[in-house]
């Protein structure tokens, strides 16, 4: 069984995320080669065969031409499955390589299920659906296979070593044109070195309600966090976002006010020492990382928790 | 010029999941149903470049589905789509992306449309498939998870975004689909008069048997509740109560609290 492992390289960096596929890898006990369209002077620590291609004349966001490198690859490699990472980079081109294969693509896995699935290897994948609150098993009918792995689900797994390179090159302009990278806004409040985070989701069910929620985190000396939707919303402002595309905390205590649990606010508040989660829904995925859940309501909830509250001064 | 928008009815994501008799997707008894979310920052952009363009151009809104997805289907036309094609479909929740992606590609083929939108993920499957895959059946431009869309003359620039909050911008040439992100707009709430006015914009009802002539991919073999970590403690009863018990837990477990 073979693996063709789609690397990830930014802004003239190689990302450490790719590692996260020879952890996706190893766990199938899967052969593997690895294509990345980056440069020379930032090659992984992998050992393999690496299809490199150079992010210059390729562009590092030029879906046609990374398809055609892909498609260039697999036709060597033969692979069984080709795998991406689930992000920006991932979930773009991962489908336009499926099509050009006509082959089956299981978006998101986090979990390898073996055997007994008919197909190929007969594995079958792991992926949340119904916002992360259930779970389904796929089973690819194709081979190759497509797959996207979820950002954060599989180890991080550095093998050493200096990659057999096998360079590919591709030219055209391809339908997009890349004008060039935005910096995310500049952070107004630094929630990483933050020691208590309270977040807002939207079950707090309107921005009247804010105050009440930044009360306790001026209660306990913390900083006030929110979700996505309440950003968007304008019931808080951007510089407090939690998650993949805002800030990621590390706090030793994280309070989780009428948040579900997605995993790109997951992601972000993963390293906390301590989670407590209020949410009025026993089966709210945000149960499965917190210490403590509290089921109740929020905006009930709250206030008396902050009224019993006094910190430790620092 | 034409443009089309795709929606997904999903249900409420508060409602609580079961399998169904065949375990392969959730029972549908009980459940509450809405637009996905994701799409209705897709209808309001098309909804809003429709505006700017005036009455050259058209906006259609398209939905696979049984019949409860007229529902949404009015929701987009209150919003501002023109007319709408209803793609009769009792199974379509056990169609693979790459199926409702051909249906898709197979009502469009022939219409002419210049720019498509889509949600770039659906609530419920979420497996952010099926707008690129439309595009590529069709052989347009495309691009995902676009937080920003401005249309000038055949050239759409759209910002990506990325992860950590930074913005990839690009330029595509029509005809060309995008899929939308949570945040690209704030999309409006249908007005009364408007509710009134959709009423009277046409619904084409399509069978699924007409367009669809792809085999599925990849198939779903079992739906269920995830495997339970345990590990946490779960709290429930009077409120007064429940403060004190996390007070007792935070001193006892954390260096927060005195
Ligand atoms: C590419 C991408 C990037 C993203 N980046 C981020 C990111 O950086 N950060 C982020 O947060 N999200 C991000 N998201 C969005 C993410 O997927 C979720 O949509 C979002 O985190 C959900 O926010 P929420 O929990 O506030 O809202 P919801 O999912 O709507 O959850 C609300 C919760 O409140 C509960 N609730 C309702 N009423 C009450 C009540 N009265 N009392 C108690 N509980 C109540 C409900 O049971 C529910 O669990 C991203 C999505 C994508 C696709
Ligand atoms: N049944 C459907 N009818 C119309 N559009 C759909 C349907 N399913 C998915 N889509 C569109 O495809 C997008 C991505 O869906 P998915 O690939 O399932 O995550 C959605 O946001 C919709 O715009």
């Amino acid at each position: 069984m073979k693996t063709l492992l789609i690397g990830e390289y930014r802004e003239g960096k190689l990302l450490d995320s790719t590692y996260e596929l020879l952890g996706f890898a190893s766990q199938m006990g899967a052969e593997t080669a690895m294509l990345l369209v980056g440069s020379e002077t930032q090659l992984p620590a992998y050992g393999g065969t690496l299809y490199l291609a150079d992010a210059t004349t390729c562009g590092e966001y030029n879906p046609d031409l990374h398809k055609k490198l892909i498609l260039d690859a697999v036709q060597k490699e033969n692979p069984d499955y080709i795998v991406f990472l689930h992000s920006s980079y991932g979930w773009d081109l991962a489908p336009r390589v499926a099509a050009a294969l006509k082959a089956a693509q299981v978006s998101e896995v986090t979990g390898i299920v073996p055997g007994g699935f008919g197909f190929g290897f007969g594995f079958g994948f792991e992926v949340g659906c119904c916002n992360a609150k259930m779970r389904r098993t796929v089973r690819p009918n194709t081979a190759p296979a497509v797959l996207t792995i979820q950002a954060g689900a599989f180890p991080v797994e550095q093998m050493g070593g200096t990659p057999q390179l096998q360079k590919l090159a591709s030219e055209g302009k391809g339908a997009l044109e890349f004008i060039g990278y935005e910096p995310a806004e500049k952070k107004e409040v630094d929630l990483g070195k933050a020691e208590i985070v309270v977040s807002v989701g939207r079950g707090i069910g309107k921005k009247d309600n804010v105050p009440a929620i930044a009360a306790l985190a001026k209660a306990l000396g913390g900083e006030l966090g929110a979700t996505r939707p309440v950003v968007d919303a304008g019931w808080v402002e951007h510089s407090h976002q939690v998650g993949t595309t805002g800030q990621t905390v590390a706090p030793k205590l994280y309070v989780a006010c009428g948040i579900s649990g997605a995993i790109q606010h997951l992601a972000g508040i993963k390293k906390s020492d301590f989670i407590v989660a209020i949410n009025k829904d026993k089966d709210a995925p945000i149960g499965e990382i917190a210490d403590v859940l509290v089921v109740a309501d929020v905006m009930q909830f709250v206030p008396a928790l902050t009224a019993k509250v006094a910190p430790v001064s620092s | 010029m034409k443009l089309l928008v795709c929606i997904k009815q999903v249900p409420d994501l508060e409602s609580r999941f079961k399998p169904n008799a065949e375990g392969v997707w959730y029972d549908e008894t009980d459940l509450a149903w809405r637009m996905n979310e994701y799409d209705e920052y897709a209808v309001e952009q098309a909804v809003q470049l429709r505006e700017k363009l005036g009455d050259g151009a058209k906006l259609t809104v398209l939905s696979i589905g049984p019949d409860r997805v007229v529902a949404a289907i009015k929701k987009a036309l209150a919003m501002g789509a023109d007319n709408a094609a209803h793609i009769q479909d009792p199974a379509a929740a056990v169609k693979d992306p790459w199926q409702i992606a051909s249906i898709i590609a197979a009502y469009a083929k022939d219409k002419g449309f210049d720019l498509i939108f889509t949600g770039m993920q659906s609530q419920d499957r979420g497996s952010a498939q099926v707008g690129v895959a439309v595009a590529e059946q069709l052989g347009f431009a495309c691009t995902t998870t676009i937080v920003g869309f401005q249309y000038e003359n055949g050239t759409v620039t759209a910002k990506r975004e990325l992860e950590g909050g930074v913005k990839g911008v690009v330029k595509l040439k029509t005809p060309a689909l995008v899929t939308c992100q949570l945040g690209l707009n704030v999309p409006r709430y249908p007005t009364l008069p408007n509710i009134m006015k959709a009423k009277k914009k046409e619904i084409t009802v399509i069978a699924v048997a007409d367009l669809l002539s792809e085999a599925a991919l990849a198939t779903t073999a079992s739906f269920h509740p995830p495997a339970k970590k345990g590990g946490g403690i779960v709290l429930e009863g009077d409120v007064g109560e429940l403060a004190d018990k996390v007070v007792a837990i935070l001193k006892d477990k954390t260096a927060v609290l005195r």
